[in-house]
């Protein structure tokens, strides 16, 4: 038999021993180098050993419990989805583009871990694995051809119970099972299995090790007498096209994904807290201070802060505003939306990035505002940074999410029920005097924002040090410039007069233009640019994105040139 | 044998630092995968030839050595080439300055190619993980916007207002500052550093960085520094690189593949990385293969 590639055999390639808190193993099957890791949750993940930015191998990385770091320039992929959520180089900018490592399918039981080359293969147990404890040899590494080491291992079985071979290079004899992993044509690792557990551990783990010591030396000289077969060539993916290039900042448009609503609780008074399970594997990899739109089933779109950790993606968790007065979005939610019913989410989109490269961040939150904030600690949390969030309320009953903020090892100061004068000053001496690389972000109701901006400006922290993200547009529209856009596809050019929106004269000349809330703030209505200069004008769009140049939002941004050319 | 493009066999490449080479005794090393041997006359000139399998023995008198290799010193050190090298090395005019402290470094042996190594060079956004609390410390690891250009006249990579926060960026420096880097890479496996000087504001150290091929995956650095520094002896810049140096080793030898990939859609860049961008792009063009996982045609 000749190795292949492709095979999509379970093979093992670990021990569970080999994976102990926050380390990382580099593990080896079919020619290819993998990175092998647990995350805090438990979950194992088995990647390709390759950083995508340099090729620095992973298995030197740090494993920072969620997401491991790269050596070489500290990016960072989050646990499941081995998606990457933080560039260093550029601390301000959400990686806009999907950078995501080749994973392996993977699966831990008895002791060891197995993974394959590709998941076109469930794992099967092997026959008999069901219903024992059982216990795992150490592993022995034999420079010998994976097949031959099997023709060995069965030929350690005596006489009187000859060996069984099972699928997938391994043999059983009486209760012992062995393994091969198949690291390269001329390189495997014996992983032997016993069905109980011994009485004696140390006296077995010696009595099997020298065994295979033995046989392993017999295979290795008579390998070293034949030929050395050709070792496998695993090649590495290509990039997709729009990797390849240095950002032109692509925006991700609108992949729905639908969502099981795992739970719905009250977390706090006025506030439910629903969890949104992906329906099959993982979500997609996000950023803290990133959102989700949900699309209600009364055709509504509503924007909701992911308050996840690191390398948390099997289910989003949102909070909820139970309004009293509320009319549609939150409303619709709390009272029709059970457990157990779909909803369809967008990809997670952030305009409110966190940088980790602040030598003092101070999160604060008003209300509902927490959700962000909460994940963002989350992350400052796992890595070790300091932080320290205040979280305003107007009563005790209200503090939304208050074991997650109990688990937390940064500085939580609570804030209820103070007076309006003093949430003044309680925020001024939250502040503080800036200094460099001190950051402040803020969400909550708008005359809090206020409150944070001008305080903070107060107390001459610049305007880069100071974050916070819309969800509704409250800008004053401009909308006296007056220019041509001409449309690309559809052949033809239109006048644009002060007071009438790109939307509005597009309309008027008999086009469909999809949109939402007509504020800028959805993204319903986002439209390539193809040239001329946007007077961008929207909260939808993140900074680099708005510089990029590359697309608007029709319903309130306009033009700074006299034309402007649309891809529509 | 792999075979060596002909831009690569025609350039001058640096083989040993001059003072390291005895009169008369034979010194052996690696060049494109080829074994050279070489030795100084008496007049203190280097004597480079291929080194044959008969040949042995670690003595030779230099005049017996009929069939030589080109020879060329400049910046402290011996360059030879396998080709027809131009008449002259690429310039650093500032080795010239009287009050420089000029100096070779010393050598490193780094499995990995030559060009891969220059990137490493060029590249800022290591500094906080590699070389922590020397020339970077967490939480700065912003790489600010700067300048990249081919220069055609002197074909070369010019990077240009290249800053980071630096909590030492140079033996005499004692506190954070952020420093100013232009990079030049005047040579495909040579790259010229410039950097402000914490003791004269007009005037910039120089460091550089001389790759020798030694096969496609292996290669040595020699390391030249020319210093407007009045207070470290030479032993304390000499261990201050080396120091730099032995950090990049173990990241360096941990990349995969070794060769550097031209093809843009092998790995993944950034704004941060755009000298290096331009570095394999103008490689690319130059039709450089050795070293390099050469664009699919
Ligand atoms: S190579 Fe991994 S972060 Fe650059
Ligand atoms: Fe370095």
């Amino acid at each position: 038999m000749t190795l292949s590639l492709s095979d999509p055999t379970w093979y093992p390639i670990a021990s569970s021993d080999d994976l102990p808190f926050r380390h990382v193993y580099q593990g080896q099957l079919l020619g290819r180098e993998l990175a092998v890791w647990r995350a805090d949750d438990g979950n194992v993940n088995v990647w390709e050993n390759r950083c995508l930015h340099r090729g620095v191998r992973l298995s030197i990385g740090i494993n920072e419990g969620g997401e491991l770091k790269c050596q070489y320039h500290g990016w960072r992929y989050a646990n499941r989805s081995a998606g990457c959520t933080y560039i260093p180089a550029h601390p301000a900018d959400a990686p806009a583009r999907r950078i995501q490592n080749r994973t392996y399918p993977v699966r831990e039981a008895y002791g060891l871990i197995w993974s394959a080359a590709n998941d076109e293969q469930a794992f099967r147990p092997f026959a008999g694995a069901e219903g024992h404890d059982w216990f795992a040899l150490r592993p022995m590494p034999v420079n010998a051809a994976p097949e031959d080491v099997l023709a060995a291992l069965a030929g350690l079985a005596p006489d009187d119970q000859p060996a069984d071979l099972l699928p997938g290079l391994a043999v059983r004899f009486g209760g012992t099972w062995y393994f091969v992993q198949p690291v390269d044509a001329g390189r495997a690792v014996i992983r032997g299995l016993l069905r109980e557990q011994p009485a004696d551990a140390v006296a077995t783990l010696r009595h099997y090790n020298e065994t295979l010591s033995k046989l392993r030396d017999r295979l290795e000289r008579a390998a070293a007498r034949k030929p050395a077969p050709e070792p496998l060539q695993p090649t590495f993916e290509k990039l997709s096209a729009d990797l390849a290039t240095m950002p032109d900042i692509a925006i991700p448009r609108g992949n729905t994904i639908t969502v099981v609503v795992r739970r719905k609780w009250t977390s706090a008074d006025g506030v439910i807290g629903f969890e949104l399970a992906a329906r099959n594997g993982h979500l997609p990899t996000f950023q803290p201070g990133a959102h989700i739109d949900l699309h209600l089933p009364n055709g509504m779109t509503r924007q909701y802060s992911i308050t996840n950790g690191p390398g948390e993606l099997m289910s989003y968790i949102i909070g909820v505003k139970q309004e009293s007065a509320s009319k549609g979005g939150s409303k619709v939610l709390v009272e029709t939306v059970r457990e157990g019913d779909l909803l369809s989410i967008s990809e997670p989109r952030n305009n409110f990035p966190l940088r980790r490269d602040a030598v003092r961040t101070v999160l604060i939150a008003g209300g509902i505002g927490i959700t962000p904030l909460l994940s963002m600690a989350r992350f400052l949390d796992k890595s070790a940074l300091p932080y320290e969030l205040h979280y305003f309320t107007r009563a005790g009953e209200q503090v939304a999410f208050r074991g997650d903020l109990e688990a937390l090892h940064g500085k939580v100061i609570l804030h209820t029920g103070l007076p309006r004068a003093e949430i003044g000053t309680t925020i001024a001496s939250a502040l503080g005097q800036w200094s460099m690389a001190q950051h402040v972000y803020v969400c909550g109701p708008g005359p809090m924002l206020e409150t944070v901006r001008d305080t903070a400006t107060a107390q001459g922290w610049p305007e880069e040090s100071i974050h916070f993200e819309y969800f509704r547009n409250d800008k004053v529209i401009d909308n006296s410039s007056a220019f041509d856009v001409e449309l690309a596809r559809s052949a033809m050019t239109l006048h644009v007069p002060s007071g009438k929106t790109i939307m509005e004269v597009m309309r008027d000349a008999g086009l469909t233009v999809p949109s939402s809330c007509e504020q800028g703030a959805c993204g319903t209505c986002l439209t390539t640019v193809i040239e001329g200069e946007v007077d961008h004008q929207d909260v939808y769009l993140n900074r680099s994105e708005k510089a990029s140049n590359t697309c608007m939002m029709t319903c309130v941004s306009r033009a700074k040139s006299a034309r402007l050319v649309l891809d529509i | 044998m792999p075979s060596i493009d002909p831009i690569t066999r025609d350039l001058w490449q640096v083989i040993a630092a001059t003072d390291e080479v005895p009169v008369g005794l034979v010194e052996i090393t690696t060049l494109l995968d080829v074994r050279l041997a070489l030795t100084r006359d008496n007049d203190g000139n280097p004597v480079v030839w291929r080194r044959t399998d008969e040949e042995q023995g670690d003595e030779i008198d230099p005049e017996t050595v009929l069939d030589r290799l080109p020879v060329i010193t400049g910046y402290g050190y011996i360059w030879t080439s396998l080709g027809t090298p131009p008449k002259e090395l690429f310039p650093i005019p500032e080795y010239a300055e009287a009050d420089r402290k000029n100096m070779s470094c010393g050598s490193i042996g780094l499995a990995v190619s030559a060009p891969r190594a220059v990137e490493n060079f060029l590249d800022m956004g290591h500094f906080p993980y590699v070389h922590t609390d020397i020339l970077g410390a967490e939480p700065h690891t912003e790489v600010k916007e700067y300048d990249v250009e081919v220069s055609e006249e002197r074909d070369e990579v010019l990077a240009t207002r290249c800053k980071f926060i630096q909590p030492r960026a140079a033996k005499s420096a004692t506190e954070a500052m952020e420093v100013e880097y232009v990079y030049r890479v005047p040579h495909p496996f040579c790259s010229v550093l410039y950097k402000s000087c914490p003791e004269d504001e007009n005037r910039r150290d120089v460091i550089a960085i001389f790759l020798q091929p030694m096969t496609e995956e292996r290669c040595r650095a020699h390391l030249l520094q020319s210093m407007i520094d009045s207070t470290s002896t030479i032993t304390d810049l000499r261990r201050f690189q080396q120091t730099i140096f032995g950090q990049d080793k173990p990241i360096l030898e941990n990349q995969y593949p070794k060769r550097l990939p031209l093809d843009p859609r092998a790995e993944t860049p950034i704004r941060a990385d755009k000298s290096a961008i331009a570095y394999r792009r103008w490689l690319s063009q130059k039709g450089i293969t050795y070293g390099v996982i050469p664009m699919a045609s």
